[in-house]
């Protein structure tokens, strides 16, 4: 087994070993897990469970502040309630769930912060140059602590790829060191981007670098490459997850993001997580979905359940 | 709120099980001269599921006698035309894929994940593969003469009833014989649908003729003096028998038996997926499978580790109800089955291996085992030696090389092996030096019609799959 060494900040050097992953026992194993059949009460509690664990996103350069009140306006109430709650009443099932959080970029996290007051629904800032990272270190930090400064929740920073695909672990390390400096007490989300990373056994050693440097979460794309998220590379990061939290005790959160679309898929990635890790990280704050399709669709098959009937599309709002 | 799957179970609408099972002769189901009938139980309730016919010497001789009178037409027909059967019989078996996966799992107790992902589609890849061959014969054995053999006589055990069934009948139509085959006693239902398959596509009659029983049935079969072939699928006991019975005949034999197959995993193997392979080699379709990798062999440094890993992964398997399509591990077919489990693992105990098995439930009522692994076991121990045929892992560990492959070569067996590595060199270095017929690098349990089967020493000899497959089942000039 390959085994690459860094260097801490007290000048100690620790190693991170890069495990072997065998591509086509991966894939089979994650393919595993679309064939749970999930049906009945565990189909209605898997739906609320993601729905409470989506980050409802908005990444785009035409974004404005009237663009992220809307999206927060149905991050708390994905539906308007009296549309379903006669329904939820005669099933004796509790409100629909708000979702987790809103992602948004670091001009607008005063504009999310302001229209989720008194929510609990947490606003994720993605920073470092996001989605490439490729800027200066200074440049880095001072994103994320704008956002930090201006309420954001949670960071959603992004590796170092270039460093990376070059064997510069080094800076990959220090720079998520330093985004986690930058961050205090706020958490922090480390993007792989491992749709450019090229293979799973590189998957697996940057999810070991980004533990070991600091991360609170783990999350596999931006959402801005193809593919992003997919069952068997978040497996092999949820395997990384296991590994860790044996070694050294500490939980450390995974958030699949990019290319969930459908109700079918979350459950997919609800039966993985569960028996990789197990309950402990069956809840929002140990995992997400970085999906925002994903949420009328939770919402249709919710519709469904409740009701007896598929919803057509236009009952649900775009944001 | 607990994330839980709940039940999901398959319905058996779909099936129709004949309260009285009667014996397939020259096309037809006909009443056993014996009139005697025995019941066929369901192992995951212990309730009988129905009767079956229990044939004796005279209702073999009948079965033979179909198929011998069936033979010279069958053998004349033209390849195409002989293929174009076995490519309708395909065809049917994926159009009746659910009926016949529920009806296994009722009677043999596997999973239905199992049956419906694995047995099923097997079954017609089989039979579709060896409909590809029914008129590429002479090229087979290029210069050579072939014909076929004439009646030919198959016995099939209880782990995988369709498919043991699919292996030996598609070839043995493909080359042109006609077959009378019986299955084990305790799954019998899912071949005499077969049976009505057989009808649908307009097989001949006399073609497959099916009779059911136990071991006097078999002995019928065995000592028929007009059959030309012997196939036998089972225990390396009953094999010893039929050796002796056609020692002094003209028969052809081939023999598919048991095993005790070693998967040795290398420290520089990719862990998490040899685990998972590792479990997919012991406890898919409850350890019954003859090339079971029921022997583990870890190098030394990572034996902790990954036995750690094995037990967290053993505590997630899910153990029930094999209708449930969430279910891992179903029911052990018999309860004389079940017995023989917990014996061989009473005397493992009292060897001293360290026992582990997860702390879960499981179903009191039918016959279920919960997979277990004894750790540090010693190559002189019983375990390491004896067949269990069920959810049972016997670990140890080696140092070098060299170690794991005389290890793994230190048994009377020799039909299956794994080998675990990211370094190529040595998967083939490894893999050369193993005695068994079927060898796995960094997957196990792969099965595919193409692809030949079979073992050395006490696993048998003769190949069943692949162009191999055909060879016992013609006479070559």
């Amino acid at each position: 087994m390959r085994t690459i060494s860094v260097q801490k900040e007290d000048g100690n050097q620790i190693a991170i070993h890069a495990f072997p992953i065998d591509e086509v026992g991966a894939n089979e194993r994650a393919d595993f897990f679309t064939k749970r059949s999930v049906k009945k009460d565990s189909k209605i509690n898997a739906l609320y469970l993601a729905l409470s664990m989506c980050d409802l996103t908005t990444l785009e350069g035409a974004d404005t502040p009237g663009r992220v009140k809307q999206m927060c306006a149905k991050a708390r109430y994905p539906v308007p309630p009296e549309m379903i709650e006669p329904f939820l009443k005669k099933k004796k099932w509790g409100p629909i769930p708000s979702v987790a959080a809103v992602c948004v970029y670091p001009s607008m996290v005063p504009v999310a912060v302001e229209a989720l007051k008194g929510s609990g629904i947490g606003v994720a800032s993605v920073s470092t140059a996001f989605p490439s990272g490729q800027a200066p270190l200074q440049v880095k930090i001072d994103d994320t602590r704008f956002a930090v400064e201006n309420g954001a929740s949670e960071i959603d920073m992004v590796i170092n790829r270039g460093a990376f695909l070059s064997g510069d672990y080094q800076t990959v390390y220090d720079e998520i060191v330093a985004i986690k400096k930058a961050c205090g007490e706020t958490h922090l989300k480390v993007i792989l981007e491992t749709g450019e990373l090229g293979s799973y056994d590189r998957v697996r050693l940057a999810s070991e670098i980004a533990m070991e440097a600091g991360g609170d979460f783990i999350k596999t794309s931006t959402g801005k490459v193809t593919p992003a998220a997919t069952l068997p590379v978040t497996l092999v990061m949820l395997q990384a997850i296991a590994d860790f939290h044996k070694r050294t005790g500490k939980k450390i959160g995974m958030k699949p993001a990019g290319g969930i679309r459908t109700a079918k898929q979350a459950i997919q990635y609800l039966c993985m997580v569960q028996e990789t890790l197990g309950p402990d990280w069956m809840n929002p704050h140990m995992f997400r979905f970085g999906a925002s399709a994903l949420v009328n669709d939770l919402l249709k098959q919710i519709f469904k359940e409740a009701t007896g009937h598929y919803y057509y599309d236009k009952v649900f709002s775009i944001d | 709120m607990n994330f839980e799957y709940a039940p999901s179970i398959e319905s058996i609408d779909i099936v129709k099980i004949d309260p009285k099972n009667k014996l397939f002769i020259d096309g037809k189901f006909v009443e056993p001269t014996s009139k005697k009938f025995f019941a066929t139980i369901n192992p995951a309730t212990g309730e009988p599921l129905a009767q079956i016919a229990d044939a004796n010497a005279k209702d073999v001789d009948l079965a033979v006698k179909a198929a011998r009178k069936a033979f010279p037409k069958w053998a004349k027909l033209s390849g195409k035309e002989r293929g174009r059967y076995l490519f309708r019989i395909a065809r049917i078996i994926q159009e009746r894929a659910r009926e016949l996966a529920v009806l296994e799992t009722l009677d043999n107790g596997k999973p239905i994940k199992e049956s419906r992902d694995v047995d099923v589609p097997l079954v017609a890849a089989h039979f579709f593969y060896y409909a590809g061959w029914a008129d590429k014969l002479e090229y087979a054995i290029p210069g050579k003469d072939t014909k076929p053999l004439g009646v030919v006589g198959q016995i099939i055990p209880w782990n995988f009833p369709l498919l043991m069934a699919a292996w030996k009948i598609a070839p043995a139509l493909a080359c042109g014989n006609t077959v009378v085959i019986k299955p084990a006693e305790t799954t019998s239902l899912s071949i005499l649908l077969l049976a009505q398959i057989f009808q649908e596509a307009g097989l001949p009659e006399g073609v497959v003729n099916i009779v059911t029983g136990a071991g006097e049935t078999g002995a019928a079969i065995v000592n028929h003096p007009d059959i030309n072939k012997i196939a036998f699928t089972g225990s390396t006991e009953v094999a010893r028998i039929i050796q002796k019975a056609v020692a002094h005949t003209d028969k052809k034999l081939t023999l598919e038996l048991g095993g005790k197959s070693a998967n040795i995993v290398y420290e520089d193997a990719a862990i998490e997926q040899a685990v998972e392979g590792v479990i997919n080699g012991i406890y898919f379709n409850q350890g019954h499978v003859c090339c079971a990798g029921s022997r583990l062999l870890l190098e030394e440094s990572i034996a902790e580790m990954f036995v750690d890993k094995l037990k967290n992964r053993m505590e997630k398997l899910r153990v029930g109800n094999p209708l449930d399509k969430n279910t891992d591990i179903g029911a052990i077919n018999s309860a004389a089955e079940h017995a023989k489990i917990m014996k061989l693992v009473e005397s493992g105990i009292s060897e001293g291996g360290e026992y582990f098995e997860p702390s879960f439930a499981i179903p009191s009522k039918g016959y279920f085992h919960k997979p277990c692994f004894f750790n540090k076991v010693s190559s002189a121990f019983s375990l390491s030696r004896v067949e269990v045929f069920g959810p049972v892992l016997a670990i140890s560990t080696f140092r070098t090389t060299a170690e794991a492959i005389m290890k793994a070569n230190d048994t009377q067996y020799g039909l299956a092996a794994g080998v675990w590595s990211e370094k190529g060199s040595k998967v083939h270095k490894t893999a050369a030096a193993l005695k068994a017929g079927i060898i796995w690098a960094n997957t196990y349990n792969k099965f595919d019609p193409s692809s030949p089967f079979g073992g050395f020493n006490e696993s048998g000899f003769g190949r069943e799959g692949g162009r191999h497959g055909l060879f016992p089942y013609l006479s070559i000039k």
